[in-house]
């Protein structure tokens, strides 16, 4: 009898995000595959490490576009703000010898002016934000080629800045033949998680709602507990967590914060449902879309460093396709086409999927053009997927 | 032996959670004007889709008769080609084309492979005859009032040779004159032989104009009634609607004394350059504490454009000339935020385009306008903010699963009750209500009218506008009429009448 109860609440659980839970089995199914083509490369810690490494900014710039998507706009432009944002760090580092952290810094505040000119073109002037950023496009590849002209591709010899997209958390001074500080972070990271949780649950009993059964309760924690366990199991058994992790992370933190516990992030979603009905609940819409657009483009500053760094050097052709990669992720990840609907933790969900199916077709070879007709077959899959269950 | 055109027996139709009909039945003679009455929710609209074919057989339970043969359509395209044509609340005409194009959208005139303009136009001309409209076949629709729009959307159905004409709330938009217009021509259409089901909630219309009237309620038939055998009162018919006798329309108001002058405008002047002229043209009004003060006008008299101007001027009016003056102090608002943060609220009149966000659920609609009070630093508390949404769901007996349904799933009545408990939640001093109770039932209605009461004892404002005479008159306790941007009289609502209002929103 109490059997049945749980199980019901269990199917209840699942029903209501059933389209959630299609794309994590569809993103395991995935990587089972390549894991079955490849003889087991594809989990291998260090291929999973380097996947994280090649591909986080595709993530980065996910996460931004999804905030973008949900306001109903679209920003085409950022592959090659990224790529210019590149070849800015390249100067500076290498021909203007600038201390990293700064060159830093004044690449990501050239992003945020960048996002600025795009934000204004939208909300002042009107522009679609179609038009304004396909002018982008043009723009920031002339200008990433105008500033590449002369030296072509630069390498950039700064270790540190290199580390960024190679590099791993250093371990601590103790040889236990797996990562240690990763296997402490990971413990952090379980006890944080539950404490939240925990937490969370209780107040909600103070103010007397409902909340799942215990068991049910219990049984999710393990769940979740066990798959961070497993993550950080597989990379201890490697160099570790890769830095790109950890620059990723923290952004989708920030993100998922803004988006679900901030006003900020109510009035995005307001806009994207009924910008009028916004506008007439109070909501500055020229100030917060203004605001998406300078994320986007400081996010796409930072995929910028992260591919320069990753690549050791500025490259004229660095931006190509990505904005394509960003909003397929959003859109697998379960942004609705409409607007208004959208959770930037499903868009990293839409990343991996895009991420994994890059590096596993890199492993196994597959030529790239073939890759771009499986991800665009994926892509469309995925969302008449999502306006089929939307729209019941 | 009547001649029955239409049939519908045990119609059952559900949806998660809830079951919209519950064994439905009713009969249609051929050639009469049937008329469906019912609350918000009742399921009138639902039992329309059903025969109309949006909800496909399968899809319900129950057998439809038409034409004396059993029906199972299986989209609109089906039941259209028997000759059943829909006419929704919400118009389904494209703008930007032409009067002509619209009519014959969907079911072209063809000369060969190509549409056949010239008889096109021709034929437009004649089915606009036949709905006595007066206009150019080839403007484009959105240079035409709702109210012609309305006619065209007529002249559509009539272009399909439709013999069951569905219409669904058709006079909901329309101010007086187009609506008796309306009237007119649907019992023009009935003496023709079309038979018409006309959903609608102005029982003074219905009982003008209906031959059957059938009332439904939570999903369920209750009654049909022969208008031609004895007379059918209003009375009557909200007694079949609500279950209950309902005394008066209009609650009972504890009288009390108004409080200072608490809104005020002087010579309200406003300029609109996307029409390219005044709209508003010294307009002067004055609201006290505590007091409900009417703004009536026929459709087009600039009552929008005011709530809309003082309002924080989203839609990009200039203020050309005149003063504001909230609790005596004079105020210009350059956004609907400055407003509200200064004591205003305007409950729109068009709910679903920017009133409420659809796709989101009650909670969050009731405390968008208002997140600031349920802030801890730039962090939301969303215990705190379910809390209240809990609380304004119970007291405004707002009907829904729970306060994480979403909007776009509730009734019309309960929609508004959501529009207003985002506004309350405000605690405005000045509460402008944009037709109020637009498209909503009697049961909502007297329980809005009741809320209206409670808030302005505790000492708010509240300006209503609202073409419907009867409620401006039942409501107020001073009204204004406006006729062509200006304000052309100021009554006290005790010696008004409808004659006088409407002769004051008449003249210019």
């Amino acid at each position: 009898m109490k059997e049945q109860t749980i199980r019901k609440e269990i199917l209840a659980l699942l029903r209501a995000n059933v389209r959630d839970y299609i794309m994590y089995i569809a993103l395991v199914i995935i990587m089972a595959f390549f894991t079955w083509k490849t003889n087991g490369v594809f989990i291998q810690a260090r291929n999973l490490s380097n996947l994280i490494n090649q591909a986080g900014y595709i993530a980065v710039l996910a996460i931004g576009m999804t905030v973008i998507l949900i306001l109903r706009h679209i920003d085409l432009s950022v592959g090659y703000v990224a790529g210019f944002s590149g070849a800015i760090a390249g100067i500076l580092l290498e021909q203007k010898h600038i201390n990293v952290w700064l060159t830093i810094l004044i690449v990501l505040l050239i992003g945020l002016a960048i996002g600025f000119y795009q934000g204004l073109l939208v909300t002042r002037l009107k522009v679609p934000a179609f038009v304004a950023t396909l002018a982008g496009m043009f723009i920031f590849r002339g200008l990433l080629n105008i500033s590449l002209q002369s030296t072509g591709t630069i390498i950039i010899t700064s270790a540190t800045f290199n580390l960024l997209s190679n590099g791993f958390v250093p371990d601590l001074p103790v040889d236990l033949g797996f990562h240690l500080l990763t296997v402490l972070v990971g413990i952090a990271a379980i006890c944080c998680f539950v404490v939240v949780q925990v937490k969370s649950r209780r107040n909600r009993q103070k103010y007397n709602f409902q909340v799942p059964s215990p068991s049910v309760f219990i049984l999710k924690l393990i769940g979740i507990s066990v798959i961070i366990a497993l993550i950080i199991g597989v990379l201890a058994s490697y160099q570790g967590i890769p830095l790109t992790a950890i620059i990723v992370g923290v952004v989708l933190m920030i993100y998922h914060f803004m988006l679900n516990r901030t006003r900020l992030g109510r009035y995005i979603y307001g806009i994207g449902g009924n910008d009028s009905a916004a506008e007439l609940s109070g909501v500055n819409v020229k100030a917060v879309t203004l605001f998406a657009f300078c994320s986007m483009s400081f996010l796409a500053s930072l995929a910028g460093i992260l591919y320069t760094s990753r690549l050791q050097s500025a490259t004229p052709t660095a931006g190509l396709a990505f904005e394509m990669d960003a909003i397929a992720s959003s859109y697998i990840g379960g942004v609705a086409v409409s607007g208004g609907v959208g959770r930037v933790t499903n868009t990293l969900i839409g990343a991996l999927v895009i991420m994994s199916l890059t590096n596993g077709m890199n492993l196994l070879g597959v030529d790239i053009s073939f890759q771009y007709v499986v991800k665009g077959i994926i892509f469309i899959i995925a969302v008449a997927f999502d306006v089929r269950t939307r729209s019941k | 032996m009547d001649d029955i055109i239409l049939e519908m027996q045990d119609i059952t139709k559900e949806f998660p959670g809830v079951r919209a009909l519950d064994r439905v039945s009713f009969q249609v003679k051929r050639g009469e004007i049937h008329c469906l009455v019912g609350e918000n929710g009742a399921g009138k609209s639902t039992l329309m889709k059903v025969l109309s074919g949006v909800y496909p057989y399968n899809s319900y339970t129950g057998s439809i008769f038409y034409n004396g043969e059993e029906q199972r359509f299986k989209g609109i395209a089906d039941s259209e080609q028997k000759g059943i044509a829909i006419i929704y609340q919400e118009l389904a005409l494209i703008p930007e084309l032409t009067v002509y194009e619209n009519i014959f959208f969907g079911h072209e005139i063809m000369k060969g492979r190509t549409i056949d303009w010239n008889e096109t136009i021709v034929q437009a001309r004649d089915m606009l005859q036949k709905v006595k409209l007066d206009v150019d076949p080839s403007i484009k629709v959105k240079e035409l009032g709702v109210g012609k729009q309305q006619l065209v959307e007529i002249a559509k159905a009539l272009s399909k040779n439709v013999q069951l004409l569905i219409l669904d709330e058709p006079t909901a938009a329309l101010n007086e004159d187009d609506s008796e217009n309306l009237l007119q021509l649907i019992r023009e259409l009935s003496e023709r032989g079309v038979t018409c089901i006309m959903i609608s909630h102005k029982l003074k219309e219905i009982t003008a104009i209906a031959d059957t009237i059938t009332v439904l309620r939570d999903g369920a038939t209750i009654c049909s009634l022969d208008c031609h055998e004895n007379q059918v009162s209003e009375a009557e018919i909200i007694k079949h609607m609500v279950g209950r006798e309902m005394d008066h329309i209009y609650p009972r108001r504890n009288k009390h004394e108004f409080g200072e002058v608490q809104l005020e405008l002087k010579d309200w002047t406003v300029f609109d350059p996307k029409k390219d002229r005044e709209i508003l043209h010294k307009c002067s009004i004055q609201v006290r504490k505590g007091e409900i003060v009417g703004i009536q006008g026929l459709m087009g008299a600039g009552r929008t454009e005011l709530a809309m101007s003082i309002f924080g001027n989203s839609t990009g009016y200039r203020i050309t000339g005149g003063e504001m003056y909230l609790g005596g102090e004079r105020r210009y608002f350059r956004n609907p935020r400055a407003a509200i943060q200064a004591g205003l609220a305007y409950v729109t009149e068009d709910r679903k385009g920017n009133g409420l966000f659809l796709i989101q659920d009650i909670q969050y609609n009731m405390s968008i306008a208002n997140l600031e009070s349920l802030c801890e630093g730039v962090v939301i508390n969303e215990n705190e903010e379910i809390k209240v949404a809990n609380e304004f769901k119970d007291s405004m007996n707002i009907k829904a699963s729970s306060i994480k349904q979403k909007v776009g799933n509730l009734s019309g009545g309960n929609q508004q009750k959501v529009q207003l408990a985002k506004w309350m939640f405000v605690k405005p001093k000045v509460l402008i209500l944009d037709e109020p109770t637009r498209g909503i039932d009697v049961g909502a209605k007297y329980e809005i009218y009741t809320l209206m009461n409670q808030l302005v004892e505790s000492g708010m404002s509240i300006i209503m506008i609202s073409s419907e005479l009867p409620e401006i008159l039942g409501m107020s306790d001073r009204l204004y009429v406006m006729s062509e941007g200006t304000i052309t009289g100021e009554l006290n609502a005790e010696e008004a009448n409808e004659e006088m209002i409407m002769a004051m929103a008449v003249s210019s």
